[in-house]
This record gives C-alpha cells, sequence and structure tokens, in this order.
C-alpha cells in the first residue's frame, strides 16, 4: 500500500456550549467530532458515511483548517499542521482542497466563473504566473469538461451540474494532492450524478489525487471509494476495504445502515429481512456513556454502558477482520444495497 | 395526445368493465390527460403535458422523476394547491370518486381537502406552523372539520400522535415543531394527513429530508398505515429505491409527461423506455466497481423550451429522425407475440428495441 499522505491521530473537535453574557463559563461542549483516528493513502479514496449529525462534515473543516482541532494532529506528510498558522498554514492549503455539497451557495453569483476559478491564483500567485491566469482557467474548464468560451458568464447561467463542475475546477486549480469533497452529488439530479462521478473518477487518475469522499449514499460511497470509514456521533466506529465494509461488516450500526438503504430492486422484497434502529440519533452535547450506539442497539448490554469500545481488529477471521468499534462486533448476513 | 391511450392501459389492467365512473370498484382518483403550465415574465412553461393515471383503494402508486418532471405539480393541481397565478390548469380532468375536482368552487374542494384528500410533504420542518404547538394544529383538523371542542382536538390530537409513535405522546402533545427531530416531525406530518382518515394520500418526496435509518422507519409506517386504513397512495419521489420498496405500479415522468408506466417488477427487470433504462443503469452496481458509470449524456431540458418531437431525443442513444419530428404517445406494451402486457405503456417509437435489450 502506498504510504499515508495525510494521517489523523485522535482528532477532536468540540464546541463549547456557554452560559452567561458578561461572565461567561462552560456548561457543557458539543462533541462534534470525539477522538477520531485514520490514515489516507496516496492516490485513494477514502469514503466516509454517516447520518447527519454525526461529525462528518465537521472532520473536513477541521481536515481543512477552516476549524481548529481542540486536541489531536492531523499529519500532511509527516508534518502536524493542526496548529500551524499564518505562511505555512497558507502553503500547506495549498495541497489539500474541497468540493462543497451545494453548487449553488458555494459560488458567488456575482464573480464569473473565470474569477471564481481564477480566484486561488490570487492566493498563491507562483502557481500560475498573473499573464498566464485566463489560460490556466480555460484549461481547467476544459478539463472538467465545460466549454473554455464561458468564462466570462455568472454562475447562474449554468444548470447545477455544470455548477458543480465549476466548483471542482476551482478545487484543482492549485493542483492538490488531496481533495475533500462534502457530499459532492447529493444536491444533483440522478441523470447527472453519474456524470460527475466520472469526471472525479477521471480526474484522479489523471491528477494523481487522494480523496476523502464524504457522502450519505451508500452505493455512491461504495463504487468511488477503495476504503470505506463508517461515523457515528462524533466516533469511526467501523473502518476497512469497501468489500470489508459492505460485505462483512462486524459494527451493529453498519449493519444497520446497509439495511437500511432502499435497494433499487423490487425483487424478493417481500422478504427482505431489514434492521429497523428505534429512535434518533442522540445529542452530541450529552451523548451516551460507553458506546454511542448502545442506545439504539439490539446487542447492547451491561458492559456497553460502562466500557468504551475501542475501534481495533476484532479476533475473527478473513476479511471480517477489519477495524471495528464494538464489544460484540462479528459478521450478520447484510442485504446489500448496490450487488 | 396520449389521453385515450393510457386510460386503456390502465383500465385494462383492474377494471375490465371499462373506466366507468360512479361504478363499483372504479379506480379512486383518475387524472386524465391533465395540463399545467406557468406563465412567467420569460414565456410560458409547459411543466405538464398530458398526464394521465388512476389509483386505487389499497394501491400504491409512485411518480418517479427529477426536478422539473412535473411530478410536484401534477400531485399540487390534484390537491389544488397550485400557486395560481403563475400556475393554471389548462386542460384534462381530474376525477375523484367519479366527480370532476377542477369542475369544483374553492369551498367543495376544501371540504374535500384533508377530510379525504390529504398531502404530506417534503419538508416538514418548514410545512408545520413553528408559532403553534404540534398538539393544537394536529387538533385544528377536527375543530375545523368535525367541529371539535379544544378540549375534544386536543385528546385526538394525542390519540394520532400514539398512532404514528410518537413516544410519550401526552407530554409531547404541547410541545412546538423545532422541538421535535426531523423524523418525529415527519411522524406529525403523517399524523395530520392521516387525522381524518381520507381515502387517498399524496406523499411528496415524504423522505427525502431524512436520514436512511429514519426514512426506513417513516417508509415502514407509511405502509403499515396505508394497509390497515386500505388507503390509496400517490408517491413522488426521484429515489429509485424507495419505489423499488413500496410501489404496486410505476409512473415515469420527463419533462411534463408520463414516459413510461408499468407494474413495479417489470418496469425494473425490463424497461420499455431509454430513460427508464438510463437511470437503472446509471446506479452504481457491484460488477461494474472501478469502471465508468454509465450515465445520460446532457441536461433535464429547460420547460420554457422543450425540444421537439419526444421531449427526450437530445439525450437519447437510440433516437432517430422520427424522434426529432414527432411527439411518441405511449404505445401499449406487448411481447414479440403480440401479448398485451398489462398496465404497461412506453412512449417511444422504439420501445420493443429498448425492451429486447433489456
Amino acid at each position: 500500500m502506498a504510504e499515508p499522505i495525510l494521517e489523523v491521530r485522535n482528532l477532536v473537535k468540540h464546541y463549547p456550549l456557554t452560559q452567561g453574557v458578561l461572565f461567561k463559563k462552560q456548561i457543557g461542549a458539543v462533541k462534534a467530532v470525539d477522538g477520531i483516528s485514520f490514515e489516507l493513502h496516496k492516490g485513494e479514496t477514502l469514503g466516509i458515511v454517516g447520518e447527519s449529525g454525526c461529525g462528518k462534515s465537521t472532520l473536513a473543516k477541521v481536515l481543512m483548517n477552516l476549524e481548529r482541532a481542540t486536541a489531536g494532529e492531523v499529519l500532511f506528510k509527516g508534518e502536524d499542521i493542526s496548529k500551524l498558522s499564518g505562511a505555512a498554514l497558507k502553503a500547506v492549503r495549498r495541497n489539500i482542497q474541497m468540493v462543497f455539497q451545494d453548487p449553488y451557495t458555494s459560488l458567488n453569483p456575482r464573480m464569473t466563473v473565470g474569477d471564481i476559478i481564477g480566484e486561488p491564483f490570487e492566493i498563491h500567485p507562483e502557481v500560475a504566473p498573473k499573464g498566464d491566469r485566463r489560460k490556466a482557467v480555460q484549461d481547467l474548464l476544459d478539463v472538467v469538461g465545460l466549454n473554455p468560451e464561458y468564462i466570462n458568464r455568472y454562475p447562474h447561467q449554468f444548470s447545477g451540474g455544470q455548477r458543480q463542475r465549476i466548483g471542482i475546477a476551482r478545487g484543482l486549480a492549485l493542483k492538490p494532492e488531496i481533495i475533500i469533497c462534502d457530499e459532492p452529488v447529493s444536491a444533483l439530479d440522478v441523470s447527472v450524478q453519474a456524470q460527475v462521478i466520472n469526471l472525479l473518477e477521471q480526474l484522479q487518475g489523471e491528477f494523481d489525487l487522494s480523496y476523502m469522499f464524504i457522502a450519505h449514499d451508500l452505493s455512491i460511497v461504495r463504487h468511488i471509494s477503495d476504503r470505506v470509514g463508517v461515523m457515528y456521533l462524533g466516533k469511526m466506529v467501523e473502518i476497512g476495504s469497501d468489500e470489508q465494509i459492505y460485505e462483512h461488516a462486524t459494527h451493529p450500526y453498519t449493519q444497520a445502515l446497509l439495511s437500511a438503504v432502499p435497494v433499487p430492486d423490487p425483487t424478493g422484497r417481500e422478504g427482505r429481512e431489514r434492521i429497523i434502529l428505534s429512535g434518533d440519533i442522540p445529542s452530541p452535547a450529552n451523548p451516551p456513556s460507553g458506546c454511542r450506539f448502545r442506545t439504539r442497539c439490539w446487542k447492547a448490554e451491561e458492559r456497553c454502558s460502562t466500557e468504551l469500545p475501542l475501534l481495533a481488529v476484532p479476533s475473527l477471521e478473513g476479511p471480517a477482520a477489519h477495524e471495528s468499534a464494538c464489544h460484540f462486533a462479528a459478521e450478520r448476513e447484510v442485504e446489500q444495497s448496490a450487488a | 395526445m396520449s389521453s385515450s391511450m393510457t386510460t386503456g392501459v390502465s383500465s385494462r389492467k383492474a377494471d375490465p368493465r371499462g373506466s366507468g365512473t360512479g361504478v363499483e370498484d372504479a379506480p379512486l382518483l383518475q387524472v386524465r390527460d391533465l395540463h399545467v403550465e406557468f406563465r412567467t415574465r420569460d414565456g410560458v412553461a409547459r411543466a405538464v403535458n398530458g398526464v394521465d393515471y388512476s389509483v386505487r383503494a389499497g394501491e400504491t402508486i409512485a411518480i418517479l422523476g427529477e426536478s422539473g418532471s412535473g411530478k410536484s405539480v401534477t400531485a399540487q393541481a390534484v390537491m389544488g394547491i397550485l400557486d395560481s397565478p403563475p400556475g393554471f390548469v389548462t386542460g384534462g380532468e381530474i376525477l375523484f370518486k367519479g366527480r370532476d375536482l377542477l369542475k369544483l368552487g374553492q369551498d367543495e374542494r376544501r371540504k374535500i381537502r384533508g377530510s379525504q384528500l390529504a398531502m404530506i410533504f417534503q419538508d416538514a420542518l418548514s410545512s408545520l406552523n413553528p408559532v403553534h404547538s404540534v398538539g393544537y394544529q394536529l387538533g385544528e383538523m377536527f375543530r375545523v372539520h368535525r367541529d371539535a371542542s379544544r378540549k375534544e382536538a386536543k385528546a385526538r390530537a394525542v390519540e394520532l400522535m400514539d398512532r404514528v409513535r410518537i413516544p410519550a405522546a401526552k407530554e409531547r402533545v404541547n410541545d412546538y415543531p423545532h422541538q421535535f427531530s426531523g423524523g418525529m416531525r415527519q411522524r406529525i406530518m403523517i399524523a395530520m394527513a392521516l387525522a381524518l382518515e381520507p381515502d387517498l394520500i399524496i406523499a411528496d418526496e415524504p423522505t427525502t429530508a431524512l436520514d436512511v435509518t429514519v426514512q426506513a422507519q417513516v417508509m415502514e409506517l407509511l405502509a403499515e398505515l396505508q394497509a390497515e386504513y386500505n388507503m390509496g397512495l400517490i408517491l413522488i419521489t426521484h429515489d429509485l429505491g424507495v419505489v423499488a420498496d413500496v410501489a404496486d405500479k410505476i409512473a415515469v415522468m420527463y419533462a411534463g409527461r408520463i414516459v413510461e408506466t408499468a407494474p413495479v417488477h417489470e418496469l425494473y427487470a425490463r424497461p420499455a423506455h431509454p430513460y427508464t433504462r438510463g437511470l437503472l443503469d446509471s446506479i452504481p452496481r457491484l460488477d461494474q466497481k472501478g469502471q465508468e458509470l454509465y450515465a445520460i449524456k446532457g441536461l433535464p431540458p429547460n420547460l420554457l423550451r422543450i425540444p421537439k418531437g419526444c421531449a427526450f431525443n437530445p439525450r437519447c442513444p437510440r433516437a432517430q429522425e422520427i424522434c426529432r419530428q414527432e411527439v411518441p404517445k405511449l404505445f401499449q406494451v406487448t411481447e414479440d407475440d403480440g401479448t398485451e402486457l398489462a398496465g404497461r405503456g412506453s412512449a417511444c417509437f422504439f420501445w420493443k428495441e429498448t425492451l429486447h435489450d433489456a
């Protein structure tokens, strides 16, 4: 396996909850990301799945240094970037770029496409000298499959899928090594999603990019990812290769998540066994003690409320032996979403 | 137009006596050749161009389509909640229990709305009134339609919240919408739609805003209640997975027309329209891992400028000259030997070839 380009160690992001106006005192914290560790390798795609409120977008923001980590380390090629500031941070950011979910709000409506895609060059003039910028932007438009003549148009003149291409071109502008995609296709129509996914895969091969692909659509994540991490309430509960997660999940939450996904095939729907979880995700300001999933878990026992299960490889055979944070990690026949 | 054809398809399926209205076992709702347009500053957007479908008691029909296909506008026209202006129903009939809703006055439609015909919206947070408690909003159904007293109405509201399995309904009846989670709010919407035990429910993307584990809970609840009350259900969605799970039959819409109708199993196994085919093919499948996904080229059309001929022709891999000239009607789909496939229609000149490829 290629060397890790990004290493995340025990990353924590807590948002303080305060009371009082003049004498603010902290009365608690929203534990959005609470001790996450993983590695991203060169040229690979790591998918991150989880429901809303599980901390996957906060994780992206912390990796981008848009939010400061409360604790933990983010190592980019061995160097901790989570505490950098000023010129050093600026230099690192060139290498980690982001594609956002909503192509309608993440492009400034008053800027032309040329200005939007060219703006990164203002901040990092070393990438494209002033005279070459227009040409560089046109090349980028061409790379993402848009007509280079559209350089003077405004975002509202494009459809959702085309706007997402503009967002991708902006992410590519500085020739980064890592692109973090936060739900890049969930705002798009079904028939357009596939186009954007194909573009992302093609660009990955062309520029040797590493992706962190955050999404809630499990079948798309499976298609694009080499490895998949499952998050629940600020914790990584299971991580492994796409086959290990989708075919041999050992964490009850992953199993429930996979079985809840509607299968786009009516054959055998009457006999399909489905785990229906009760209740909603608890509040990250007041997570359950011990295992955070225990309040919705059918396997929960006394031990789960007192002892936090660590992300570790359980003593199981074959592909089931991958990291899973459950005291009772075991395989179960799970109906496949994309099989 | 395709009207006579479609009606033929749907009535052949389950109503051999013909589509006579008022007959017992006649469809609950029949939409016939419905046309809706939006008169905007930029021109007339033809959102719905001759849509036909029917729903029976206890039956679930899914209307599948992307944004701008006219699936929600059709539902709004049925409910009588189309924003008018700019939206206008310019033709067709909406027969509900044999009566044409479009010919009724506002007062009569209001009486039907809620008590016999109800709707569940996508976004529960913006559909509920933030300044009234959920108990008040649920009780409103009984106060307005059934002349219940406030006390009575509140008691019924608690019952309803129990029905849709909201825990501790009695304590929570005075809570406000923001105090509930997304899944719970959608349950309240369902409770509200069910309040007066309507004959037909229209659910417009009822689970799109929810997480998958919660989506599964809500869909299960909806299916259970539908069976219990023997209601007709029109499920409007873009999610091929949800449709496969719950629908009996499917109508696929594109640019304001129904391009394919079929019973659910047949649609997935053997689509007869290139658009349906393309949608199914663009779902990532296991054996395609690492390969390029099939993608329908191009973009859905602008409703102000729907392409001439078949609206799908600029994106269609099968398009011929005839597709650019003529609008295809909804053809009855048959086997090679000419046996008619019940309930199947395709608005494609080359449905036979498409069916064969599947």
